[in-house]
Formats: structure tokens, C-alpha cells, sequence
């Protein structure tokens, strides 16, 4: 790594109350100064970004991504995968269990962080929150602390049963993490595969309910109080993608309540509504589906009102081989890292006024406080050198295959896209120039 | 976000069908019935037509089949049970293979919804839907249509406008949550000018069936919903089949069915006497329909299978891009 000095950006950085025109030298992997224009001009440096016109911002952090490895590398790779989140402005991306096999162990962990894997950003990892993602019986969390676990979840499916999810909050409270549920009653999706309502019915295809997300959050808040009730402990629920406007009223009340609740939305959630599965695109199948559009509204207004702690992207990688069957046959996801910057620019603050300082914010401060990544999702001095350079005014198409992960499944391509990424750096290395 | 391109001639859906073209299949399907077999049998003479069913069929398979023969096509059949399908061969594998041995329009039948789309993006092929799931089933729509304009009195079998069928009610009873029939003739109806009154119990019928378009509208009780049909002789009574094997944990008392939603003589005497009954099969007699009232003089559903027939003659017609059609659409 060497020293770098970004000169005329705009520095966002909501964790400091910053947005203002600053230079910022990198040292040693590190935030060395945040200081006035020019206040930095003596400083002696190989290399020199000139941000003027440009927002300078912490990397941003992804709290959710599928990187496929072990076990599933013709769809992604870590390495690939990092380098269509440092293509995507994230410097941090915590990588869910659910490959093969699961990442339920200590010695699986280790392997997925060893830096023979070839992350180019830094990578987080959420181990599985029971063994093999069964649900029945929960991992060793301590173990798996020690070795990096920055929280556990069942991912791609639920934590169902009551006494499970029970035991895993507790546990997960007792040293500090959260347990990330995949929010889906999966008694009541059987067959399902997108969104119950009129496309579904038009369309021939079972919809999965508002119920069977609904339920599960419902259920976690009661836990939640439970817990705090009987074992005085306040243990941490993360809820993944939300995509319901009842689960979101169900998150607004329990955070009311005072119960540690966070929560993430992904951009696919705010941005489309089920009318985008067309005729039978696969590229506008995931899990949670596309819902209503006053779904998507429900999901903006948590976003605006402080609800959503974050936006996530579920980056969910599958081949085109995969993608290209039935619809009820093809796997759920679509890639979401290089996108989503984009769209949060186009919709939150285009179209909806927000902030870029806080769309900012639930990219990369809220999403590490979450996980209390030290270090990430702040330009303060001593913090690490993950810094995203980006034109905030650039109107571009995102082009699918253009995209640095190994999949293209994505509805996004050829979409509108706001604020275009021009370099990231990742702990003082440039690991991405657009 | 993309528009995808179908092969002209392809019929996935009846939504976006346009009424011009509607007619123009109706016009054409009383041309090719009215020629002598000898010229009909030049037709599509040397052509080749693949009908691809992984799922069983009799009526449907039947008659695309002897429409393909009399029209001079050669046809090969392959269902999921005796191919490769059996091995794990997907379905654009499969159909690709098809288009590589001369296949120049694939009849797909299919469990899956949608999987026609696929075929037909994944091939280039025209491909003509033949049941796809809960999805659709637009020639039995067209058949349907046909078999109304020559039953009913004062039509013209060969030609409809979006007013032809203005006085006429269509009241279609039973599993429509299941049924690609009923959403077809749901979809297709009202743009001709029909009222299309859906009868069933919630389980069977989610309120949404009321955003499949204008001109749909729902009546739970049964003995209603056929008065709606008239004694005028301008309406239509419509039985499904309960679809076991789409149920997937829907639990339906039979006899409390049979009591509120069996089409019997009494039940169709006292409420609609001049209705004209359909059922697209499979039927079950003595579950949603009489044997008495499937072979009494309403019936019409021997002439379903006819009109199938000729219907599905003039669709494999417009798909290999003969007869007299010009602005071809999926």
C-alpha cells in the first residue's frame, strides 16, 4: 500500500457530522488527516487523486452478500466477488453461510477469511446460526467468535422454531452480535415462488404471503421482549432484507419499544414491485419477491423515517444456466454489489430528497455500527484507509455484462443509474478506478 | 426493461392478443374447415411440427396432433415420460434439439407457468401454448370462443369485434385458482364485450381473479351466478375440474362442493334453462358436473373438441406463417 492524498472532494463522512470540501491523506492502510483545502499540501505522497466535482466517503459496507465459496465457484468466488463490491464503491462485505458447506465451523470460517482466498476488500463473515442450517441445534458462537464471526444466521432460510431462535439470541447476546434472520415462514411458502398477490394470480405462479414474512418478525420481537423480561438480557435481532410493509411496522414498534432491533433493505426492494417479473424474467426472482408497490413504498418511507439501519444488497450470484429454466424452477437472487450505490442515489435522493450524506449513512456508518465493525464506515484519523471516490452527479447504464462478478443475473441491466464509482480503496490500496 | 422479441406466430398468451387477430384465426379456422381435405392437405405439406407435452393430455394433444396431419405436416411427439427429459435434460436443451432435427414450430404443454416464454425466447421458434401450468391455455380460449359464436343464436363463427359478444355472460365455475382455462377465457371474453362471472369458494378463488382485466367480476353463490347467465339464451355456464394435483394443501370438503357448486339438472333448469354448459375436460361426472347435464341438450362440449380441432388447424397455420394473416402477434 502506498501513501495516497485525495485533493477538492467533498467528504462525506456521517460518523464525523462531515460534508464539506476536505483533503484526505492515507497512510499506512490508515486515515492519517481529514483536513482544510490545501491544509494538506505539504504532505509528501506517490500518489495524488484529484475528487474535485467528486464525493470522497468511507468505502461502503455490505452487511449481506453470497460469494459462493466453497463449494460453488462457477456462480462466484470471493475474489470475484470482492471485486464487483470494490466496482460497487463497498470496502467491507460480510459473506453469508450459505455455501457448500455451510459455514457452520470454525476451521470452514478460517478458511473462507485466509488470504489465500484473495479478498480485495475486506471480508466479514456470518457463520451459520445452527449446524448445517437445519434450524435444529445452534453452532458454537464463542468458537466461532474468537475466529471472526462478526454475527450468525441461517440465511436463505429461517431460524423457525421458536425454542431455536430462542437459544440462538441468547447466545449471540451473551458476546455481542446479532442473530440476522432470514424473515420467511417457510410452512407457508411451499411452492412459492414470487410475490401472492395480482401478477401472481395472473400469472399462474403461488405467491409467497405478506404473512410469512410478517410472522417470523413478529415472533423474533416477542423473543426479543421475552428475553429482556426473563433473562435481562438485550439481545440483537437483525432483520434481513425487509420487504413488507407489516414487517416494517412490526420493526417501527419494537424500536419505539426500545428493543434492539436493526434492519436492512435491499435496493431491488425499494427500486421494482412484483409487476417486474414480466413475463417470467428469472432475473426478478429472489427471496423475499418483489412485493407491491405499497410494499415499496413502506420500504422508502423506513428508509426516510430511520427505521432501515441499512441498505444491503443480498448480492445472490447464480449461472445463467440456472437462471435460464421455469421460473419456479430457477434459484432465488439476483447479483445486486455494482448497482446498488447507484440506485440508492437515483432513488433515495433523486427521487425521494435524501441526503447523499445519508444515503451515505446507511451505507456504510450504520451498516458497521451494526456489526461494530471497528474501524470501517468512518474516514475518522486512525480509522482504516477504505475510502469511495464517486461522481455523485453521473447519470450511466448499468451494463450486466460489463459486471466484475461471474454472474449476470441481474433486472437491472441497462437500468438508470445516479453517481457513478471512480476509485476505491481498500485499506490504503486503490482496488478499483472506474 | 428489455422487449423481448417472440417468433411471429407464436401464441403464449391471449393478453396482448389483438381482437383484429382474434378474428383473424376465427376467419381463418372457418376458411380451412369449409376447403376440401385434399387442398387442406397441402397446406403445411413437407412442414415439420415438434409437440412437446410434459404433461399429460388428450384432447389438446389429440387435436393438435390430427390438425398438424391434416394440414400435410409431419409431427413428432415428445413427452417427458420416453426422452431425455427423463434424464435431467433441460427444456431449452430439449428444444434446441428439436429446432436442430427441423423442428419449425414447437406445441409445448408444460407444469410449469411461463415455461412457453422460455421456450420460445431460449429456441426462436414459434411456439404455440398448450397449457402451461396455472398459467393459460389460449387455444382452448379460442375454441371456446368459436364454440360460443356457433351455438349461441345470430353470430358469425368467423369474425368478432371488441362488441360481438356485448349481452353475453359467461359464468365459470369451480378451481379457477388452478385453471389456465379459466384465466385464458377470462382474459380473452371481456375484450370481446362478455361479462365473465367467476363462481367458486374463496379457497379456489382469490379476490385478485378481479384484476385479471375489466369485465370480470365474482359470484360465490352458484344458484346467483347461473341466473346471471340468463334465460335469454345468451348465456354460458362454464365447469371446471377441481385439480387434485394442484391443490398443495388446499382442503376441500367434496360433499359440501357437490351441494353448493355441482352443475345438476334442477340446479341448471331452475336458474339458467337456455344456458349453453361447457367444460373443457378432463370432467369428472358427479363431482362439479351430471352426467345427465354433461350429455343433455345445453351441452356443448363434444363441440368444444370439434372446434379444438379446427382452432388449433388455424393456429398451426398462422404459426408456420400460411393463411391469410397479417400483423401476426404473440
Amino acid at each position: 500500500m502506498s501513501d495516497i492524498l485525495i485533493l477538492n472532494g467533498r467528504v462525506v463522512d456521517p460518523a464525523n457530522g462531515l460534508d464539506a470540501e476536505r483533503d484526505v491523506l492515507l497512510r499506512g492502510g490508515r486515515v492519517a488527516a481529514v483536513e482544510m483545502p490545501g491544509g494538506l499540501k505539504h504532505a509528501k505522497v506517490k500518489e495524488t487523486i484529484d475528487a474535485a466535482g467528486m464525493v470522497v466517503a468511507p468505502g461502503l459496507v455490505d452487511v449481506h452478500v453470497h460469494l459462493r465459496e466453497p463449494g460453488q465457484t462457477y456462480k462466484e468466488s470471493i475474489k470475484t466477488g470482492t471485486a464487483a463490491a470494490a466496482a460497487g464503491g463497498f470496502t467491507s462485505v460480510v459473506a453469508m453461510p450459505n455455501t457448500v458447506p455451510v459455514n457452520d465451523s470454525v476451521a470452514g470460517l478460517e478458511w473462507m477469511l485466509d488470504a489465500a482466498r484473495e479478498a480485495c476488500v475486506k471480508l466479514f463473515a456470518m457463520p451459520a446460526a445452527t449446524f448445517g442450517s437445519h434450524g435444529d441445534e445452534i453452532t458454537d458462537f464463542h468458537e466461532l467468535r474468537r475466529a471472526g464471526a462478526v454475527g450468525f444466521t441461517d440465511d436463505g432460510k429461517p431460524v423457525l422454531h421458536d425454542r431455536v431462535m430462542r437459544a440462538a439470541l441468547v447466545a449471540a447476546a451473551g458476546i455481542g452480535v446479532p442473530i440476522s434472520q432470514h424473515a420467511e415462514d417457510t410452512r407457508l411458502t411451499g411452492g412459492c415462488s414470487m410475490n401472492a398477490g395480482p401478477v401472481a394470480f395472473r400469472l399462474g405462479l403461488r405467491g409467497m404471503t405478506v404473512e410469512a414474512e410478517a410472522r417470523i418478525v413478529e415472533r423474533d420481537i416477542r423473543l426479543l421482549r421475552d428475553i429482556e423480561r426473563s433473562d435481562g438480557l438485550r439481545a440483537h435481532l437483525h432483520v434481513q432484507h425487509v420487504s413488507t410493509a407489516r414487517a416494517m411496522d412490526a420493526i417501527r414498534e419494537a424500536k419505539r419499544d426500545g428493543l434492539h432491533v436493526t434492519c436492512e433493505v435491499a435496493p431491488h426492494h425499494f427500486t421494482l414491485t412484483d409487476e417486474a417479473v414480466g413475463d417470467y424474467d428469472t432475473n426478478a426472482k429472489m427471496n423475499p419477491p418483489l412485493r407491491a408497490e405499497t410494499d415499496r413504498l413502506a420500504m422508502i418511507a423506513g428508509l426516510m423515517d430511520g427505521t432501515v439501519d441499512c441498505i444491503a444488497t443480498d448480492h445472490a450470484p447464480h449461472a445463467l444456466f440456472e437462471k435460464e429454466q421455469e421460473f419456479e424452477r430457477a434459484p432465488n437472487g439476483i447479483t445486486g454489489l455494482e448497482t446498488a450505490l447507484g440506485l440508492a442515489l437515483r432513488v433515495l435522493h433523486k427521487d425521494q430528497g435524501m441526503l447523499v450524506s445519508r444515503v451515505i449513512t446507511l451505507m456504510s456508518a450504520q451498516p458497521a455500527g451494526i456489526l461494530s465493525l471497528e474501524g470501517r464506515g468512518t474516514l475518522s484519523v486512525g480509522s482504516f484507509a477504505d475510502v469511495v471516490v464517486f461522481d455523485p452527479a453521473a447519470e450511466w447504464s448499468f451494463q450486466a455484462k460489463a459486471s466484475r462478478s461471474k454472474s449476470k443475473n441481474t433486472p437491472f441491466d441497462g437500468a438508470a443509474m445516479l453517481g457513478r464509482v471512480m476509485a476505491t480503496i481498500s485499506e490504503g490500496r486503490v482496488v478499483f478506478t472506474g | 426493461m428489455k422487449t423481448i422479441e417472440y417468433a411471429a406466430g407464436s401464441l403464449l398468451t391471449v393478453r396482448g392478443l389483438p381482437v383484429e387477430e382474434v378474428s383473424a384465426i376465427l376467419s381463418e379456422t372457418a376458411r380451412l374447415e369449409r376447403m376440401p381435405h385434399a387442398e387442406r392437405s397441402q397446406i403445411l405439406a413437407g412442414r415439420r411440427i415438434a409437440l412437446l407435452f410434459y404433461e399429460s393430455s388428450t384432447r389438446t394433444r389429440t387435436s393438435f396432433e390430427l390438425a398438424a396431419k391434416s394440414l400435410g405436416a409431419t409431427t413428432t411427439l415428445v413427452s417427458d415420460k420416453s426422452s431425455s427429459i427423463e434424464k435431467g435434460e433441460s427444456l431449452k436443451d430439449t428444444g434446441l434439439t428439436l429446432r436442430a432435427l427441423g423442428a419449425e414450430c414447437i406445441v409445448l404443454r408444460h407444469a410449469n407457468s411461463g415455461a412457453p416464454f422460455l421456450l420460445a425466447r431460449t429456441t426462436g421458434l414459434p411456439v404455440l401454448n398448450a397449457g402451461d401450468g396455472m398459467h393459460e391455455h389460449p387455444s382452448q380460449a379460442l375454441l371456446d370462443l368459436r364454440t360460443m359464436l356457433t351455438r349461441l343464436p345470430g353470430f358469425d363463427a368467423g369474425f368478432v369485434d371488441a362488441k360481438t359478444l356485448q349481452g353475453v355472460t359467461v359464468v365459470i365455475t369451480g378451481d379457477i385458482l388452478h385453471s389456465r382455462v379459466a384465466r385464458s377465457n377470462a382474459m380473452l371474453l371481456p375484450r370481446l364485450g362478455a361479462r365473465v362471472v367467476l363462481c367458486g369458494p374463496a379457497a379456489l378463488l382469490p379476490e385478485y381473479a378481479l384484476e385479471l382485466g375489466e369485465g370480470v367480476e365474482i359470484e360465490r353463490n352458484f344458484d346467483k351466478a347461473l341466473r346471471q347467465a340468463g334465460a335469454d339464451g345468451r348465456g354460458v355456464v362454464m365447469m371446471l375440474r377441481i385439480q387434485r394435483e394442484r391443490l398443495a394443501g388446499v382442503e376441500i370438503d367434496l360433499a359440501e362442493y357437490i351441494d353448493r357448486y355441482q352443475l345438476h339438472i334442477e340446479r341448471l333448469e331452475a336458474n339458467a334453462p337456455k344456458a349453453l354448459v361447457m367444460h373443457p375436460g378432463p370432467m369428472i361426472r358427479g363431482l362439479e358436473i351430471a352426467g345427465e347435464v354433461a350429455d343433455g341438450p345445453n351441452s356443448a362440449i363434444e363441440d368444444q373438441v370439434r372446434n379444438g380441432l379446427a382452432v388449433r388447424s388455424a393456429l398451426l397455420v398462422r404459426a408456420l406463417g400460411k393463411g391469410g394473416f397479417e400483423s401476426v402477434t404473440v
